[in-house]
C-alpha cells in the first residue's frame, strides 16, 4: 500500500450480511453517493449460505462522520432486510495483521 | 486503494462485536490526588473537586466519540483516585467521631464529582494495609459501611496481604464485621458489591470495584479493560470435540490477540485525545449477564457437563494462561489483572452451577488459584458469622500471598436469605443462589489476629 497516497483518506468498511437478492449493491451505493462517500473497493462472497459483501469506503469528504453514519446504515439495512454495519478500517488492520 | 483484509476477517470482526458481545468493558482514568492534600479539610475538599472536575470534564464525551468513530462499544467510563486514606490522612483531627464524619463527607464529595463528570463509578476509596493500619486507614475502614451505603458511585477496597508482607490478620478480623455492616446498610446488601478485599492489589486495574490509582503511577493515566467471554466461548464451541487441548489453547490465544489489538487501538486513540498517558491494557474475560457471555460456559464448551465438576480447575488454568499469552503478544502495555474472572452472580453458567450444587465454595476457592482474581460476587447466607467471612478472606489472601498473584474477595452476605435461596439485583450484577458455607466456626483462629508472616519465597534480597 502506498502510504502517501492514503494519508488524507479516512477509510472504513461497510459490511452487508444477509440473504442474496438483486439490487443490494445499487441500494447501498445510492446511499453512499448521497452521503458523498467514495467507494474504493468492493468484495463479495457467499459464506456458509450467507451473502457477505464488504465495501472499502473513504469518509474523508463525507457529509457526516462514522458515528452518524452507523445508525443510518443500520436503518437502511432494516429497510432492505439485511444487516448493514460500518467500522473503521484501522480496527481490521489491528486485529488481523501482526 | 484495494481492500487489504479478507472478507472472512471482516465478517469475523463483525460477528465478534455484533453477536458475541466483544466490547471495551471499561475505560478508566486514574487521577493522582496527592497534590490536593491539606491539613485544612475544607481546602482539601475544594482542591479535590477542582482537580477531578477539570481533569475529567471531557472524558465521557471523548470516549463516546471514540466509540462512534471505531464502532466498538465502550461500556463503562470510570475514574480511579489515589487510595483515599492517603489523601485524607493529613486532614484528620485525631478525634474519632469527627474524623468519621470527615471520611463520609469526603465520600459524598467524590460521589458528587463522579455525577458531575458523568462517569459510572469512581474507585479508590480504600487503603493499603497489608502490614499494618495507620490511623487514617482504620478511620476510613470503620466508616466504609456508612460511606459506601450513602453514596451511589463510590467503590472501596482494602489491601490486606502481599507476598512481601504476609497477611494482616488484625485487618482481616476487622473486615468481616465491616462487610456485614455494609450489607446491612444497603438495599438487598448491594453495598457489599462495591467493596473488595485484596492480596497483592495492582495499581493500574481498570475494573471495578477494586480499581485505584497507585502512588507509583503518573499524574493522569488511562487504563483500558477489554473483555469478550462470548467471543472466546464461540471459538471454543466451534472447535471439533476431539481437538486436543493444546490446540484449544492455541485458538483461545489467537482470539485473545485479536481482541487485545482492537482494544489497544481504541485505548491509544482515547489517551491521545485526552492528552494523558496510556497506562495499561487489561484483557480480562469479565462475564456479563447477557446470554452466552459467560466464563462458565467456556469451560463447559471444553467438554465439562457443568462447571464446578472435576476438571474445572484444569480447564480454567488453560483458559487464563492462553488469554494472558495472546494479550502479551498483542500489546506491550498489558497490566492490571489480565485473565479470566469468575464472578458468580454475573455469570449465567456459574450461577446455574451453584443452583444445581455442582459449584461449591470449596471448588470456587480451588478455581481462584488459577484465575485472575478470586472469590467474586458470591452471595452467602445473611446469618454468616463475621469470623467465617474473615476466615474465607484469609484463605483467599493466603492463595495470593503464596503464589505471588493478585487475589480478591467480594462476598455479599444477604440479610434474611438462607443457602439455596435466590437473590436478584438486576442489571449488570445479575442474580444468584446463596452459596452454602461450612457450618463449623473459625472463631479462635480469627480472634488471634496478628500477622501471618510472609512466605519464605519473598526473601530474595
Amino acid at each position: 500500500m502506498n502510504k502517501d497516497q492514503n494519508k488524507n483518506k479516512d477509510l472504513a468498511v461497510v459490511l452487508v450480511v444477509g440473504k442474496d437478492r438483486s439490487g443490494i449493491v445499487a441500494q447501498i451505493s445510492d446511499f453512499l453517493w448521497k452521503e458523498e462517500i467514495n467507494i474504493e473497493d468492493i468484495s463479495q462472497k457467499i459464506m456458509q449460505g450467507i451473502f457477505v459483501m464488504a465495501m472499502l469506503v473513504d469518509l474523508a469528504g463525507a457529509r457526516s462522520d462514522l458515528g452518524v453514519l452507523a445508525p443510518k446504515l443500520e436503518k437502511l439495512g432494516e429497510k432492505i432486510g439485511l444487516s448493514v454495519q460500518i467500522q473503521h478500517h484501522r480496527i481490521f488492520e489491528a486485529m488481523h495483521r501482526v | 486503494m484495494p481492500l487489504n483484509v479478507s472478507l472472512e476477517e471482516i465478517y469475523e470482526t463483525y460477528r465478534m462485536t455484533e453477536k458475541e458481545h466483544f466490547d471495551i468493558r471499561a475505560v478508566t482514568l486514574g487521577i493522582n490526588l496527592l497534590p490536593c492534600t491539606s491539613d485544612n479539610f475544607s481546602q482539601l475538599l475544594n482542591r479535590v473537586e477542582k482537580k477531578i472536575v477539570t481533569t475529567a470534564r471531557q472524558f465521557v464525551k471523548r470516549a463516546e466519540k471514540i466509540d462512534a468513530r471505531f464502532g466498538i462499544p465502550i461500556i463503562n467510563k470510570r475514574l480511579t483516585i489515589t487510595p483515599a486514606a492517603l489523601v485524607l490522612s493529613g486532614a484528620l483531627t485525631g478525634a474519632a467521631a469527627e474524623d468519621r464524619k470527615r471520611v463520609v463527607a469526603f465520600a459524598k464529595l467524590l460521589d458528587h464529582c463522579a455525577q458531575e463528570v458523568g462517569v459510572d463509578f469512581l474507585g479508590g476509596f480504600g487503603a493499603l494495609s497489608e502490614k499494618g493500619m495507620s490511623y487514617a486507614d482504620q478511620t476510613l475502614i470503620d466508616a466504609i459501611p456508612e460511606a459506601l451505603g450513602s453514596t451511589e458511585k463510590i467503590c472501596g477496597f482494602i489491601n490486606l496481604a502481599s507476598s512481601k508482607a504476609g497477611i494482616n490478620m488484625r485487618g482481616v478480623a476487622k473486615i468481616g464485621g465491616i462487610i456485614r455492616d455494609l450489607a446491612l446498610n444497603s438495599e438487598n446488601a448491594i453495598g457489599a458489591a462495591k467493596f473488595v478485599v485484596f492480596a497483592n492489589a495492582v495499581s493500574d486495574n481498570p475494573f471495578m470495584a477494586g480499581g485505584f490509582h497507585g502512588v507509583q503511577e503518573a499524574d493522569n493515566v488511562l487504563n483500558i479493560g477489554i473483555s469478550g467471554p462470548g467471543v472466546v466461548r464461540r471459538t471454543v464451541e466451534a472447535a471439533p470435540r476431539d481437538l486436543p487441548l493444546n490446540e484449544i489453547a492455541e485458538i483461545i490465544k489467537k482470539t485473545a490477540f485479536k481482541i487485545t489489538r482492537a482494544g489497544e487501538l481504541v485505548g491509544q486513540e482515547l489517551a491521545r485525545n485526552l492528552g494523558v498517558r496510556f497506562g495499561s491494557l487489561d484483557l480480562s474475560l469479565a462475564p456479563t449477564t447477557a446470554v452466552g457471555d459467560s466464563v462458565g460456559r467456556i469451560l463447559e464448551a471444553m467438554g465439562l457437563e457443568r462447571v464446578g465438576t472435576h476438571g474445572s480447575t484444569a480447564a480454567l488454568a488453560l483458559l487464563t494462561d492462553a488469554i494472558k499469552k495472546g494479550g502479551l503478544m498483542a500489546s506491550s502495555h498489558i497490566g492490571g489483572l489480565s485473565g479470566a474472572f469468575v464472578p458468580v452472580s454475573e455469570d449465567v453458567g456459574l450461577s446455574e452451577a451453584v443452583k444445581t450444587g455442582t459449584l461449591t465454595i470449596d471448588k470456587l476457592e480451588a478455581m481462584t488459584t488459577v484465575c485472575s482474581v478470586g472469590l467474586d460476587m458470591i452471595p452467602v447466607p445473611g446469618d454468616t458469622k463475621t469470623t467465617t467471612i474473615s476466615a474465607i478472606i484469609a484463605d483467599e489472601l493466603a492463595i495470593g500471598m503464596m503464589n505471588n498473584k493478585t487475589t480478591a474477595v467480594r462476598l455479599i452476605p444477604v440479610p434474611g436469605k438462607k443457602a439455596g435461596e435466590m437473590v436478584s439485583w438486576g442489571g449488570l450484577l445479575g442474580e444468584a443462589y446463596i452459596v452454602p458455607l461450612h457450618q463449623e466456626n473459625s472463631d479462635y483462629f480469627i480472634w488471634r489476629k496478628g500477622q501471618i508472616p510472609a512466605p519464605v519465597t519473598s526473601f530474595r534480597n
